[in-house]
């Protein structure tokens, strides 16, 4: 049996091909999720992928957040279920209030498009589960609004339990402790700006990103 | 009742403002001295039916933290104005 990953789309969603071909390549199976819809139809992971939803309007994820699905993927998540944010998706996720913290206006007000080299925290998470502590990765960011900010108290709980899961080797848009990607507490649900779909095969750039799709392909 | 309801959404202080701080950086070499302080936000308009005014900004109010700002970075300030030009909670 492969696993089945769920790729939610919203009216704006642009990275929805890119992951499932991601999934697929890697040896799962896709499945793409209308937003509207209240049914994630018993697949075995989500992925929120990247784009603008809802045209990015008043902030990136705050309308999406009120699509039915993301009712599903919220007690999907509640469950222990794998969902994984990916750039407009962490966005989401954190609107959703299933990460904390928030995604602002790149430091240099740039938008930034280009390969970046993360570094792994953490590998208690379902994206880095297959990798090593401090393994590099070179992994294409695509964002405006990736700056990832939160309060202070936050961030000492999300560094003493282990949930800052990838940092950038060289900050690229002002994210507090160079914060790449975050887990939940219960470490099943993850976010980063980073686009690891984008990186499953040599011909691509890089296959680096190939590790955390596979690890969220085995977190099942 | 129809309440005119305008809100200012702000990023709350010691939030990063790069958008303000641009702007600020860029107004000297226009010419424009001693201008300090620039922050950059946005503003939402709206009508809201309510029974009175107090009503009409307590509905607002719950608006603007649930769904208008992200409480994590954003503050807001309402302003609500009966749509007739005459306060709710006088009529």
């Amino acid at each position: 049996m492969t696993t089945t990953v769920g790729v939610v789309v919203f009216p704006g969603t642009n990275c929805e091909m890119d992951a499932l071909v991601a999934v697929e390549h890697i040896g799962g199976t896709g499945r793409l999720l209308w937003h509207a819809d209240d049914d994630l139809a018993g697949v075995d992971a989500v992925i929120l992928p990247g784009g603008f939803a809802h045209g990015d309007y008043l902030r990136p994820g705050a309308i999406a957040r009120f699509s039915p699905m993301m009712a599903a993927v919220v007690s999907f998540a509640s469950d222990g279920g794998p969902v994984v944010g990916i750039c407009n998706g962490f966005q989401i996720l954190t609107e959703v209030g299933l990460l904390p913290g928030a995604l602002q206006k790149n430091q240099g007000l740039k938008f930034l498009c280009k390969p970046t080299l993360l570094r792994v925290e953490s590998t208690d998470s379902v994206i880095t589960a297959q990798t090593s502590v401090g393994v590099e990765l070179l992994v294409p960011i695509n964002h405006f609004e990736g700056n990832y900010t939160c309060d202070s108290e936050t961030l000492t709980r999300l560094r003493d339990e282990d949930r800052i899961v990838l940092r950038y080797v060289d900050n690229p848009n002002g994210s507090v402790d160079d914060i790449a990607g975050v887990c939940n507490e219960g470490r099943n649900v993850v976010g980063l700006m980073p686009h690891p779909e984008r990186a499953c095969d040599e011909l691509l750039g890089s296959a680096d990103g190939a590790i955390l799709v596979r690890s969220l392909l085995n977190a099942v | 009742m129809i309440y005119d309801v305008l809100v200012e959404v702000r990023l709350r202080a010691g939030i990063a403002d790069p958008a303000g701080a641009t702007i600020e950086r860029a107004l000297p070499s226009l010419g424009y001295d001693g201008v300090a302080a620039v922050t950059v936000g946005k503003t939402v308009r709206f009508t809201i039916e309510a029974r009175d005014e107090v009503d009409a900004k307590i509905r607002s109010e719950e608006l603007c933290v649930s769904f208008l700002t992200n409480p994590v970075i954003e503050d807001a300030t309402l302003s609500v104005t009966p749509v007739d030009g005459v306060s709710g909670l006088d009529a």
